[in-house]
Order: C-alpha cells, then sequence, then structure tokens
C-alpha cells in the first residue's frame, strides 16, 4: 500500500504540479500523502506584491530518500538492541526482519565489530558549503520563463553526487569542492530548450541530473568551473506521453523513473522488461546516456535494444530522428551518439521505448549451472555464504527443523562443500508452457554436472539482494568497513581467469596498502552473451587504523581496474566512464576513437554548457 | 629502457646473505636407506596434486593451442591432421617427463652415496628454503639455477628432497637422452628433453611451449631450466637465452596466472667435476658424448675430493611486480589465447631485461672460494709465485673483493697461511707447491711438438681460468672504468666513459652487462673505485690517487687476457678473414693464427686459445655491425668491415681514442 501511496504522489500529483493551489487541493494532498509532502517552494519570489506560488515538495527526493546513503530513509540494516542484525521499513520482502546470521557474518569477514563506530554526521555541514556563483542575468531569464528552480542547500547537494563510496563518504563526514549552484525542474521538453538556449546564451554550465544513481563520478561538478553550474533535474518529466499497442512502442518522457514506470505500463499490461539494479531510483533518460543494461536482458535487450527513437536537447538544437523505424540504414547511428554520452552533449527529454505484454509466468530458480533464461547470474563462494547471512529469522520451529533437513541433505547425503558451493539464480519469464520446458532444459543441463535445483525460494531471495544489497554498505560504513561494486564485460574464454587474478589482485592490493584484515574480494557474473559476460566484482574492507580510506580504496580499485584492463576485460559493462575512469578511456578506444568523440563534442557543444567534463 | 632509473649507490658490503647448513652431515650420522624411504609430502601449489604424466600428454595434446597449430600445419603442407598428430605424439612421447618417486628414491640413496664420497660439504641456505617453500604454496614458481656442472639438476632435486619440497620438472637437453637407462631414469626423476635446436619447427615449439605452460598454469610442480642454455665452460656467467623465459612469462601476460615467482639459485663449487673435461673442449678437442660408459669411467673421480658445494636460493621475484608499470599486457587481449601472437617490441625487451636480472641475481650469491683468490693470483705471476707473496697477495683481494660486496667463504679460526695451502692441496690437478714456489702443474713432454706442449700447458691455463673467472663479476664494472682511466690517458670524465662504454659493448658477451644500463654501471664502477680510495671524482673529472695505482695494474693483469685475446681476434679477422669466412670455420681458424703468435711469442696469454672467447669476440662484433652474417651457398660466411675490425683492435690497443658517443648522456 505505501508504494501505491508513493506511485500516487508521483503520477497523480506532478500533472497539476506548478498551478496556484486551491485549499481545497492542499488538504487533499496532505491527508493522502501524508509526510511526503511537508516542504514547498516558492516560485516567483515576489515580496513586492507578496504573492507566492507553491509548488508540492515531491520535487524533493531528498525527503524520501536519504540525504547520506542509499534508498528510502526508513529502509536501513541496523543492528537491534540485542545485537542482531535487522532491516526497517516495510517496503522490501526483507524489511521488518531479523537477521541472525549476518552478524556473525559481518564480524567474521571483515573482523569488524559492533563496538567500533563510524557513525555518520547527523546533519550536513551548511557552513562546508560553498555559496552558490549565480548568473544573474540567466537568473532573470529563467524567472520569465517561469519554470521552477532552488538555490537551497540541500537541493544543491543532493544534486552535487552519486553513488560512488566517495561521494558518500563525503556526505557523511567530508565536504564537497564544488556543489551545483542551482537546480530547476522543466516539465517538458519544451522548457527544457528554453533552458538550454538560456544555459547558451549566458554561459551557463549544465549539468542534467535523473535519478542520481550514478557510480562513476560523472554527477560530481568540475572543481575548477567558474562559471554558474546549473543541475537540471528532470524528475518532473515522467509522463508516459503514448502507447502504440500496434507497433508494441511507448513514447516517454525521459526523467520517468525505472519503477513508475513499469507500474505505469504494468496497468495497460505491458512492460518494458529494463530492470537495472538501479530501477527503484534510476531515469529512463539516464539509462539512455550511460548505456544501462537490465538484468532480463536476455529476453527483452539492453537500452540500445529497446530504444527507437530519442530526443534530446543539445547546444546546437535538437536531435532525432525522422521516423520510428524499427531499424534504418542512415550511415553511421546517431542514437549510438547520444547513448553513452553521459550528459556531455545535451538532455535526452523524450524516447520511444519497445514494450511488451506482461509475462505470463516468471519463476525464480537457483541451479548450478548455465543456461540462458531471462536472467542468470552466477554467484562465486563468498557470496554464496553473504547471500546466507542474509537469511531472515525463521517464524516457525517446523521450518527451522526444515531448514535444517535441507541443509543436512545438501551437505552430507549430496556431498556439497559450503566452502565451495557456488550458485546461479535463473530467471524464467514467458508463457507457462514455455517456462516449464526451459526449467526442465536446465536442470537436465544442472544434472549433468552434479548441479542440484535449490527451488523458487532460494531464487527468489537472490534476486531480491539485488535491491537490499546497496543498503548494506550504510550499514558497513557505519562500523569501518567500506566497499563499492564494480563491473566489466569479457569474453568468456577469460572470465575464470580474469575473477581470480582481479580478486586475488585485490587482496594483494590490500594487504600492501596497511588494510590489517583480509578484504571481502568477491565477484558474479551477472549477464550472459554469445560471446562473453558481465562480470560484478564486491569489494569491501575493514579500514580500522587506515589514516585516509577512501584514497587507499580508491588505489585498490583503479589497481583492480588496471587488472581487468590487462586481463582483457572492458573498461565498464554498464556503469559507464564518467569521471571515475576517464583516464582509461583513450586505452580502451585509442587515439582515433577519442578523436572521433571530440569532435563531435566540438560541434554539438563548442562552448562546454553541458561541462560535466564526463569521457573526454 | 632502465636507463632512466639512475644507479642508487648502496654499500655492497651492506648486502644481508643467509646462512648455510650443511645437508650432508646428517647423511654422515644416519641411514641412507631410510632416509630414501622416509616419508614425502611436500608442501602443494593450491593444493594441486602432481599430476600423472599421461594426463599432462593428453591434455597437451587436446590443448586449444596444439588443436590450433595442427589444424594450421595441415593447411600448409596439404597432410592431414590424424598423421601431424601421431607426429605430435611421437615429440611428445620424446619429451615428457614422467616423475616416479620410486626412481626419486633410488636416487635419493644413490646420490646420498656419491656426493658424501665427492664433496666435503653441501651447504644450504635454509631461509632460501624456507621462503622457497612458501612461495610454491602462492603462485606457480620458476627455478632458475645458475649451470656449471652436469650435477647442477641432480643437486637441486635431492635438496628439495631433502626437504621435503615439491620436486621440480627439469628441462634437460636432448643429448642427456642418449644415456640409455641413465636418460630413462632422469626422465623418471622429473626431467623432460629439448632439442637444442629447433627453431623453425612449428609443431615442436607449439608442444614443447604448451607443454611447459600446462604445467606452470595448472602449477604441478615448480619448473626448472637453465637461463644460460648450457652449462658455462668457462665458470662466467652467459648471457640469458630467452626462449624458456619467454614461455614461462606468456601465461602471466595472458592472465593465466595471477603471478609467477622466479628464484634465482646460485650454486658454486669449490672444485668443479668437469673442469679438466671443460679445459680440453674450450680448445676443441670434441666433447666425449655423454654416453652411459663416459659415465661409469667418471667413476674414477669418485676416489677424489672436490670440497664444498654452496646452494644458496635467492629470494623470489615475482614477476608481476617486476612487470608493474613497465609493459602493457593488453596486446593478448585482442587475440583468442591459444594463437600464438608475436609480442611487441616492449615485452621482447621486458624478458631480455629480465633474463639479465636474473642471471645476475645469480651472481651476486655465488659463494667465492679462497681458491678462487688463489687462482687469481696465481695466473697473473705465471709461470711461478712465491707461497708467501701469494698469501700476502691473496689476503689483499680478499678484502678488496669482500668490499666490493663478494660473498667470499673464508674459514674463520684457521690461518690465512693454512687457508692457500689446503687450497692449494685441494687442487692439486693444477697447480702444486715446491718448496715454496707455487707453480701449474706440467705433465712430463717427451714429445718435442711444441703445438702439441702449448695446448698441454693451454688446458692448465684455461682450467686455472675458470676459478678466476668466477670472481671478474665482481670487479669487470670498477675493472673497465679503471682500465678506462688508466687507458685514456685524460682525466676527463666523458672521454673516460665513452672508452668504458666501447668496452663494455665490446665485451657485451664476455660478462653479464643488463642492456641499456650503462650509465649505471659506470657509476656503480666509479662509486666502487672511490669506496677503495682508487680514484677522486671531480665534478668532470676523475683522477687516479696513490693507491689506485695498485688496483689498476691490478685489474689491468686480470683483464690483460680478454684485452689480448680480442685485439689477436681483430688482427685476425683484418688479416686473414678479409674474404671473409664460413662460421663453421672461424673457430679453428682464429685457433691457427693464435696459435703461431703464441708460439713466436707475440702473445702471451693462452687464454685467446678459448673457443668461448672467441665466439663470443664474434658475438660482439656481430652486434656492433663489425662483422655480419651472409648466407653464400648454404654455408653462413662471416664478412668484416676491416676498417672498423683495425679500429676496435687499435682501441683496444689504446693506440687510439674511441669515438665521443653517448656523450649527452652523462
Amino acid at each position: 500500500k505505501e508504494l501505491n501511496l508513493f506511485w500516487f504522489v508521483h503520477c497523480v500529483v506532478p500533472k497539476r504540479n506548478k498551478r496556484v493551489c486551491s485549499g481545497h487541493c492542499w488538504s487533499v494532498c496532505l491527508s493522502v500523502a501524508g509526510c511526503y509532502i511537508n516542504k514547498m517552494y516558492y516560485l516567483m519570489p515576489d515580496d513586492s506584491t507578496n504573492c507566492f506560488v507553491y509548488i508540492f515538495t515531491f520535487l524533493n527526493r531528498q525527503d524520501l530518500l536519504k540525504w547520506n546513503g542509499w534508498g528510502y530513509s526508513d529502509s536501513k540494516f541496523i543492528f537491534n538492541k540485542k545485537g542482531q542484525a535487522e532491516f526497517t521499513g516495510k517496503r522490501y520482502r526483507l524489511s521488518g526482519m531479523v537477521l541472525p546470521a549476518l552478524r556473525e557474518w559481518f564480524e567474521k569477514t571483515f573482523g569488524a565489530s559492533l563496538e567500533h563506530k563510524t557513525p555518520p554526521r547527523s546533519a550536513l555541514n551548511t557552513s562546508d558549503i560553498p555559496a552558490p556563483i549565480l548568473n544573474e542575468d540567466f537568473l532573470d531569464d529563467l524567472k520569465a520563463t517561469k519554470i521552477p528552480f532552488s538555490h537551497e542547500i540541500e537541493d544543491r547537494i543532493f544534486r552535487a553526487h552519486g553513488h560512488c563510496l566517495h561521494e558518500i563518504f563525503a556526505l557523511r563526514e567530508g565536504k564537497f569542492e564544488r556543489v551545483p549552484d542551482m537546480v530547476v525542474w522543466p516539465n517538458s521538453h519544451s522548457e527544457v530548450e528554453k533552458i538550454v538556449n538560456l544555459a547558451c546564451k549566458h554561459n551557463v554550465c549544465v549539468i542534467p541530473f535523473g535519478g542520481g544513481t550514478s557510480v562513476s563520478s560523472a554527477l560530481e561538478c568540475p572543481p575548477d568551473e567558474k562559471r554558474s553550474i546549473v543541475s537540471l533535474d528532470t524528475s518532473q518529466m515522467n509522463r508516459i506521453l503514448w502507447i502504440d499497442e500496434k507497433n508494441l512502442t511507448a513514447h516517454v518522457e525521459a526523467g520517468i523513473i525505472g519503477q513508475d514506470l513499469e507500474r505505469l505500463l504494468n496497468v495497460s499490461g505491458y512492460c518494458t522488461g529494463h530492470e537495472p539494479d538501479s530501477m527503484e531510483f534510476s531515469t529512463l533518460g539516464g539509462w539512455v546516456a550511460t548505456r544501462a543494461s537490465g538484468m532480463k536482458k536476455n529476453i527483452y535487450g539492453n537500452i540500445e535494444d529497446l530504444v527507437v527513437h530519442i530526443r534530446m536537447v543539445t547546444p546546437r538544437g535538437v536531435i532525432e530522428k525522422s521516423c520510428q523505424g524499427p531499424r534504418m540504414s542512415t550511415g553511421p547511428d546517431v542514437h549510438h551518439f547520444i547513448m553513452g554520452s553521459e550528459g556531455t552533449l545535451g538532455v535526452v527529454t523524450e524516447v520511444t521505448i519497445k514494450i511488451r505484454p506482461v509475462p505470463e509466468y516468471q519463476k525464480y530458480e537457483v541451479a548450478k549451472q548455465r543456461c540462458a533464461p531471462a536472467s542468470i547470474r552466477l554467484m562465486d563462494n563468498a557470496q554464496f555464504q553473504f547471500g546466507h547471512a542474509l537469511k531472515p529469522q525463521v517464524a516457525s520451529i517446523f521450518t527451522s527443523f526444515l531448514d535444517g533437513l535441507k541443509k543436512f541433505y545438501i551437505t552430507k547425503f549430496k556431498g556439497f562443500d559450503p566452502n565451495q558451493l557456488c550458485v546461479a539464480t535463473l530467471l524464467f519469464e514467458g508463457d507457462r508452457e514455455k517456462v516449464l520446458q526451459h526449467e526442465k532444459q536446465v536442470y537436465d543441463i544442472a544434472a549433468k554436472f552434479g548441479g542440484l535445483a535449490a527451488g523458487e525460494d532460494n531464487g527468489q531471495r537472490g534476486y531480491m539482494l539485488t535491491f537490499v544489497i546497496a543498503y548494506l554498505r550504510d550499514l558497513g560504513m557505519d562500523f569501518y568497513v567500506i566497499g563499492e561494486s564494480f563491473e566489466t564485460s569479457v569474453p568468456w574464454d577469460r572470465v575464470l581467469d580474469l575473477c581470480r587474478n582481479v580478486k586475488e589482485r585485490i587482496v594483494r592490493e590490500c594487504k600492501e596498502r596497511g588494510v590489517q584484515f583480509p578484504p571481502l574480494s568477491t565477484c558474479r557474473v551477472t549477464q550472459t552473451y554469445d560471446a562473453g559476460a558481465c562480470v560484478y566484482f564486491y569489494f569491501a574492507f575493514n579500514y580500522r587504523g587506515i589514516a585516509d580510506p577512501i584514497h587507499v580504496y580508491e588505489q585498490i580499485e583503479s589497481a583492480a581496474r588496471e587488472e581487468i584492463l590487462a586481463n582483457g576485460g572492458s573498461l565498464s559493462h554498464h556503469h559507464g566512464v564518467g569521471k571515475l575512469r576517464k583516464r582509461w578511456l583513450q586505452e580502451a578506444i585509442s587515439d582515433v576513437g577519442i578523436g572521433m568523440l571530440k569532435s563531435v563534442k566540438q560541434y554539438v557543444d563548442p562552448n562546454n554548457i553541458f561541462g560535466n567534463r564526463n569521457l573526454l | 629502457m632502465a636507463s632512466e632509473n639512475a644507479y642508487s649507490p648502496q654499500d655492497p658490503t651492506l648486502k644481508k646473505r643467509d646462512d648455510f647448513e650443511d645437508v650432508l652431515e646428517e647423511r654422515r650420522n644416519s641411514s641412507d636407506v631410510k632416509y630414501a624411504f622416509r616419508c614425502y609430502t611436500p608442501v602443494l601449489y593450491n593444493g594441486i596434486p602432481p599430476c600423472k604424466a599421461s594426463l599432462l600428454k593428453h591434455t597437451v595434446l587436446k590443448s586449444d593451442h596444439v588443436l590450433f597449430v595442427i589444424q594450421q600445419l595441415s593447411k600448409e603442407s596439404g597432410e592431414s591432421p590424424e598423421i601431424i598428430h601421431e607426429e605430435a605424439v611421437e615429440i611428445l612421447d620424446e619429451m615428457a617427463q614422467n616423475l616416479k618417486l620410486s626412481v626419486v628414491r633410488f636416487f635419493a640413496f644413490m646420490l646420498s652415496k656419491a656426493f658424501k664420497t665427492l664433496f666435503q660439504r653441501v651447504r644450504v641456505n635454509e631461509e632460501g628454503i624456507q621462503r622457497l617453500q612458501q612461495a610454491i604454496q602462492q603462485y606457480p614458481v620458476v627455478l632458475l639455477p645458475s649451470h656449471r656442472s652436469y650435477i647442477d639438476f641432480l643437486m637441486l632435486s635431492y635438496v628439495l628432497y631433502t626437504y621435503d619440497l615439491s620436486l621440480p620438472v627439469i628441462a634437460a637437453g636432448m643429448d642427456f637422452l642418449g644415456m640409455k637407462i641413465v636418460g630413462e631414469m632422469l626422465r623418471m626423476s622429473g626431467a623432460f628433453f629439448i632439442r637444442r635446436s629447433f627453431g623453425g619447427d612449428k609443431l615442436y615449439w607449439a608442444l614443447f611451449s604448451e607443454y611447459v605452460k600446462t604445467m606452470l598454469r595448472k602449477g604441478y610442480a615448480p619448473i626448472e631450466f637453465f637461463l644460460e642454455g648450457t652449462r658455462s665452460r668457462t665458470c662466467k656467467s652467459l648471457v640469458p637465452k630467452l626462449g624458456l623465459l619467454n614461455i614461462v612469462m606468456e601465461p602471466f601476460f595472458k592472465g593465466e596466472v595471477f603471478d609467477v615467482s622466479l628464484v634465482p639459485i646460485s650454486i658454486s663449487y669449490e672444485r668443479i667435476l668437469e673442469e679438466s673435461l671443460y679445459a680440453y673442449e674450450l680448445l676443441g678437442v670434441p666433447k666425449p658424448k655423454e654416453s652411459t660408459s663416459g659415465l661409469l669411467k667418471a667413476r674414477k673421480i669418485l676416489s677424489d675430493d672436490f670440497g664444498s658445494i654452496h646452494v644458496y636460493f635467492g629470494h623470489p621475484v615475482s614477476l608481476r611486480s617486476l612487470a608493474q608499470g613497465k609493459i602493457s599486457r593488453s596486446y593478448c587481449n585482442l587475440v583468442p589465447r591459444h594463437i600464438p601472437v608475436k609480442p611487441p617490441k616492449d615485452i621482447f625487451t621486458f624478458v631480455n631485461d629480465i633474463g639479465y636480472k636474473m642471471v645476475r641475481l645469480q651472481q651476486e650469491n655465488m659463494v667465492i672460494s679462497p681458491w678462487v683468490l688463489v687462482a687469481s693470483i696465481l695466473i697473473q705471476s705465471l709461470p711461478q709465485i712465491d707461497i708467501n707473496h701469494l698469501t700476502e697477495q691473496t689476503v689483499w683481494l680478499r678484502n678488496l673483493a669482500q668490499s666490493f660486496g663478494a660473498f667470499v667463504d673464508w674459514p674463520d679460526h684457521i690461518s690465512v697461511s693454512k687457508v692457500v695451502a689446503s687450497s692449494i692441496s685441494l687442487h692439486h690437478s693444477i697447480v702444486k707447491n715446491t718448496g715454496g714456489r707455487v707453480t701449474l702443474i706440467e705433465e712430463k713432454q717427451d714429445s718435442s711438438n711444441l703445438e702439441h706442449q702449448l695446448f698441454k700447458y693451454a688446458a692448465t691455463v684455461l682450467m686455472c681460468a675458470s676459478y678466476r673467472n668466477q670472481i671478474l663479476h665482481i670487479f669487470v664494472r670498477p675493472a673497465l672504468v679503471a682500465i678506462s682511466v688508466h687507458s685514456v690517458g685524460s682525466s676527463r670524465k666523458e672521454e673516460i666513459f665513452s672508452y668504458f662504454s666501447f668496452l663494455r659493448d665490446i665485451f657485451s658477451h664476455e660478462f653479464i652487462f643488463a642492456p641499456g644500463h650503462t650509465v649505471q654501471d659506470f657509476e656503480e664502477g666509479c662509486y666502487l673505485l672511490m669506496k677503495a680510495d682508487a680514484i677522486q671524482i671531480l665534478k668532470t673529472d676523475i683522477l687516479l690517487s696513490e693507491r689506485g695505482h695498485k688496483i689498476v695494474s691490478f685489474f689491468l693483469a686480470m683483464f690483460q687476457p680478454f684485452l689480448e685475446g680480442y685485439q689477436v681476434i681483430c688482427r685476425y679477422l683484418s688479416e686473414e678473414a678479409l674474404e671473409g669466412v664460413t662460421e663453421n670455420q672461424y673457430v679453428s681458424a682464429v685457433r691457427k693464427f693464435a696459435v703461431k703468435l703464441l708460439l713466436s711469442g707475440a702473445v702471451k696469454s693462452c687464454e685467446v686459445l678459448s673457443s668461448d672467447l672467441q665466439k663470443n669476440a664474434l658475438a660482439a662484433l656481430l652486434k656492433l655491425n663489425i662483422c655480419r652474417k651472409t648466407k653464400e651457398m648454404e654455408q653462413v660466411v662471416v664478412k668484416v668491415n676491416r676498417t672498423a675490425v683495425n679500429s676496435v683492435e687499435d682501441t683496444l690497443g689504446r693506440k687510439l681514442t674511441p669515438l665521443k658517443t653517448a656523450l649527452a648522456r652523462l
């Protein structure tokens, strides 16, 4: 119900936003949405006339989301009074549950202790935030357009970062050198055009902001940017403009958040099938700008396969194709200048995306062999153990007895060593018959290689972990443990070598840099392709005794990236380059490649209005 | 590539080295049978047990790399893949090791017996063993011993067995297989056999490299091979051969292993079993083919005393740390890993540098026996030297060598004269002390054949030289600086450097100089001389000090045989080989030319007769483009640039300073 409420706020209210509110509307909204609407914005401060125009604070995600960590404010891991781990809130399957094994795993894996705490500061230190550089002429012109904006500190800070470790760490106990000077909330493609025109006219730097889930330092403001930096928040452009059931496409505004898009399409019986791990928060425009990948890409495809048409506002004008043809041979595909441009060329405003009927049947499975269902993930042993640590407390003695029996069967009877076991989670999707047929195929393969089906329950938990795992980092950070995930793609024949070498490199680098406890260094295959796989690494360590943990962390991560590249892995499968990985881009795409990108940038944005300095 | 990292002077005497333990001591006090049958449970890499020889062969034959090459050859030659496959099976059968613990135990027993009679002590640094044991558990290990004798690898396996370490598989030359039963037994104790030359044979190369790489990747056992490629007949280190080194590094370049540990091992002999054999070989008496009966004849040496052996396991060197920041491995990323790729130039340079680095690490831990010092003095003072003078000089040299960082094994609590006397008596095959006069042994010569007499004498000189050679790596850098200071006749630093760099180029195959390290070598030499108070280094000048004269003249005498020898070769080339000389005839022609000069008394040093020196000189001249090879009627002919050769000869004879090259690098 809570989710529905959220949906209501997001999807119903926005359509009426920016209007002068009548008292009636106010009260309705307040009673329905309760605490979510607790702040107001004035659009046109005009003291002389005393006329204020209010809009609602759903503009402001920070009221619903943590300002210094991942996800919803109400959902987090804590250690309760009994010292047991618990996941708060009501949003997830795991919410409200006690996780008895987590504490031991946490202490054993990291050498961490509940006594050694590193709590974040409780509120932002506003004096740390640099004063905004404002371009008065731009501001005057912007006011005339009546597009809402703000230069409040909370708004600016919230859009100054993504979710890299160093960014979250800076929120918890550090500071940012440069943050956006103001935030604007355009409501439509034409408003974006107006903003970009004004930005060009007044030489203002624009950084598009979607869901803020970047993990490539893409949202960081260049510290030496002297111009006023405007964060262009696309969150108000969140409507589905039309659905074409004949061609199975939907035309959607780019600011829509993944889960909203999916939910709204579901109402009409459709889905996109694009489910990146961040889909609760990330936006369609963000997916396009970073070449995102969803976990069910085996059936639905990655973003580049899903997109039919893109509209983007650039300093040169609007770029879009003239028709919605499913494929064309019209020279190099200009969509590929846009996908992966990471906000350096313009703002994606509207996208036509393929849709599919909602699948009749879904089934989550765990097996020990690979095949090609909708999604497949293969975890190493460390992750298997980690997943185990997140098993909730069971309700009855009977279930606990059953669990014991299962464990006995697997370890003693079947002879699996819990210290060597690895797990694949599979997701089948389609009509019932096909799913069951597929499933049988997979089990046959599994049986051939001594694998074992672990049941749908385990499978579902595996996928649920995808969404809660990001919350876990915040818990770690309360107890001297920092970590991050990073990814790559690599040809099949090198997957094993790459995984082993990168994990080993991480362990070795930690040792050399004085990390006192062995790190968690683990990986899993999260996507499969005909010619290779996407590999995800999780890396975390206990930083007690280290003076500058973030610096050490970054050195190790970049060593790991070097190792990935040396072993034939790519610079990124779907996280993007941003600023975090741009020093390797030249090596990755050659001098000529860089030259091509530069000349595109030079033509499209000669004055570097979109000056987030990603990629190049 | 390395010239950017400047030489940072470090007092060589501060080098820390481990202590030794005698492994024979326990053998003398307990049963050899029990020892041979004791429980042998070595620690393993990743816990992987050694692989069955047949399984290994199968893996290699079924590897993508070998299958690919077979396909390719089949396409090229039109031969069916099955036939090529058969051929591959044969090659592999000829090559593969077949480690059998029972044979190892047999060897353990036999070698215990043999070593106890042959040697006084076999001393091993146990800390090195511990380091090795740790390395074995972490990453695949490559053992790189020095190679001065047949028994090197027997000795090494014996030591490893004694300390309960994994037995290595050893790359051995095919000639060992000639020794019927013994060859097969070596195979069963872990040797695998490679042909000496197989340059163009793609199938052989594929099988061989895949065989080595498979063992390394799977980590079945440490791999052992000799960087120098062959036994050094002169007891100087040989320039590294890179074939096998390339192969063992490839799995790292391709990311198939995380790291590889390279372990330099220095095996020093107080007296070398093959000493006279080597001398005759160098003089051109053909080497007796390795045969079982030959080995049996060698039994007569069993009654002789060969002193001590020192086996020093150096610090394992991580290939990964060596490669860090020096090379990019991404060249392997664009081609499937089973298809052979020619590595780019920087990889080649890197492997070459590592080769030299490893040889230098071997040299660093070579133990220098008192006899080496005695021989160094003696060979400068032929035909005879007074025993007291010899002793005095030996002590002087010992102190100098130690201050230059030499690892001298000088017994404590024994008087100097006793040490010298016992050295002389141990080497009774070379030297004798008659009434206080020390001379080389000379067999009674009835024949009036002067040439024959000369060769007999030269053999003894070469034997003696082979011991002096063991200390040259300590002195070569300061000595070449000292010779340069002396020869240039000017104190200008840049002129001295320029002459030094000329000598270094000319002797690039004679001594181990890491490529590209000219400046560092020069600075190291200067630093050591300065430390010995031999020179003063000013801003632009280098001045010889009072004390320096003795050192300089000692070094001049020490390296005179090489300076003189190279001049003789230049003379030969410019006087007799103007039309070119075939590669096959070169050695005998030079020898004939040198004999003439020696007999006439124009040349003093017999060492010019050493084929090793002759070949090294030619290799250096070829490298400097002073000679070049051409192919004429199926024969390789060496063509000579006469002016250039003459200039080298003159420069060596100090009549002309060489062109001022490489000044900018100072």
